[in-house]
């Protein structure tokens, strides 16, 4: 086996590669977020639909959002394979266990919450990503140049009530998941210092529910406007 | 004066020392024949002294247990000063107990009158268990024979202070090397993993200037990068399985 299979194929490797494609997919979050806030304007969509057309577009883009799709599998794929594993190394559980005093209830659920986002994305792209590029969206002219209307299907969908419980429980997921994950991503890296270690933390707390409220609000947001 | 604070001190070593004192306990304990057979909790109802050590109790247990013809209840112990890492429980869901010390060093005192306390041994694929609450840590043992020493040429003993080594260094290494392979940390560990076994095993050495030769065969032969997840997956990974 050469080294690089090895790694990959112990457990450090694999939760090496948690750690990689997990910050990867961070980083992601904040551009998404980022450009969705686009969706608070109230200009009719046209910034949204500029901003979709870009991220449809660009060379760059594209490129990144393949290495997306990866990392996105290869977390889920990778996550399943290590809590295969943990699983089997305690076949009998304890009948009485206070986990809780050295672990976080975050932590011992990631599957769980990761299996609740796996779900999500599935929905989530089915409804926008698979509609925007296979689907028929309608047009929308600004400047004389024509737009894939992406707002108008947010708007559809934000404005019934089973998307925006969907939307605001799956990004409730994704608080917990990230106030774990960010934070032992850095762990994983070697990241552990007592003095930077508090701050770590607050970071992770602070970037969990930033970015999940941030994108829980959007849906919310359109409720509103449209009731 | 000092009479007065002698009574004082007197009647409170007196109190203390009440041996009649008793508290009752309902205890629930993990009962398993033999590896190949299917455990299960039962309950036992006891009268204790508050200043009795715990495993002073499951003697004390047993006692009454073979006077009434029944089997006693196997569990680890040796040395009973905390320092041989034999006794390991699982005693209301947290290893060792509820303070931070061995099974041998909890004292009965840290529970209430009317407390149930549940008791169950290590569970990990890794510890298999050979009777009631005693398991196989086996495990360890062949982790620090396949790499957990330094070579050594032999002799006489070196002049302790032969090779400089800075304070705080040694008391690092020293922590990793009180590690008495008690096997809580993996009871505690919610993937069952030996990673802060592991971990102290390569640290002990490699901090010091005699194990850094030897360091990263040290920390292959220990596990290496296949040390920090599950325990079991470890073992096999290393061919260590019994």
């Amino acid at each position: 086996m050469s080294w690089v299979a090895q790694t990959l194929n112990s457990t450090l490797g694999r939760k090496l590669v948690m750690a990689l494609t997990g910050l990867f997919l961070c980083t992601f979050l904040i551009v998404h977020a980022g450009g969705n806030t686009m969706l608070f304007r109230s200009d009719g969509g046209q910034a949204f639909n500029e901003y979709t057309y870009f991220m449809t577009h660009n060379p760059l883009i594209k490129m990144v959002s393949y290495i997306l799709y990866t990392s996105i599998l290869l977390h889920a794929v990778y996550a399943g394979i290590l809590t295969a594993i943990n699983r089997k190394a305690r076949p009998v559980g304890y009948a009485y266990a206070r986990p809780s005093e050295n672990s976080t209830w975050a932590s011992r659920n990631m599957g769980f919450l990761g299996v609740i986002l796996l779900l999500f994305i599935i929905v989530h792209m089915r409804t926008f990503w698979y509609e925007m590029h296979f689907g028929s969206v309608p047009m929308a002219t600004y400047d004389g140049q024509e737009y894939k209307d992406l707002y108008k299907v947010v708007i559809w969908a934000f404005s019934q009530w089973p998307y925006v419980v969907l939307y605001t429980i799956s990004m409730a997921a994704m608080a917990f998941h990230l106030v774990h994950g960010f934070r032992s991503g850095f762990q994983t890296l070697g990241g552990n210092h007592p003095k930077y270690n508090p701050l770590l933390s607050n970071l992770s707390w602070a970037f969990g529910i930033i970015i999940s409220a941030l994108f829980a609000a959007m849906p919310i947001y359109v409720f509103i406007q449209t009731h | 004066m000092l009479n007065e604070k002698r009574e004082f001190y007197l009647a409170l070593s007196i109190q203390h020392l009440n041996f009649e004192r008793r508290m009752n306990l309902k205890l629930r304990i993990w009962r398993q024949r033999d590896a190949n057979s299917k455990g299960a909790l039962v309950d036992y109802e006891v009268k204790v002294n508050p200043h009795m050590s715990f495993l002073e109790m499951l003697d004390e247990l047993n006692e009454t247990l073979q006077q009434k013809g029944q089997e006693p209840v196997a569990f680890d112990h040796d040395c009973r000063e905390g320092i041989c890492g034999s006794c390991n429980l699982f005693i209301n869901g947290r290893p060792h107990g509820p303070m931070q010390t061995t099974t041998c060093q909890l004292h009965m005192r840290h529970f209430h009158e009317g407390e149930t306390v549940v008791i169950e041994p290590w569970r990990a694929k890794a510890f298999p268990i050979v009777k009631d609450l005693i398991v196989d840590r086996s495990a360890f043992d062949r982790i620090v024979q396949a790499g957990g020493y330094i070579s050594v040429n032999t002799g006489s003993a070196r002049d302790a202070n032969e090779i400089p080594i800075p304070k705080i260094i040694a008391d690092e290494a020293f922590n990793s090397a009180a590690c008495i392979a008690c096997g809580a940390c993996v009871a505690a560990c919610k993937n069952a993993s030996a990673m802060l076994f592991v971990g102290a095993q390569i640290s002990k050495l490699a901090l010091l200037p005699q194990g850094k030769a030897e360091r990263k065969a040290t920390g292959r032969e220990n596990g290496g990068s296949d040390g920090c997840g599950g325990f079991w997956s470890l073992l096999q990974y290393r061919g260590l399985l019994g």
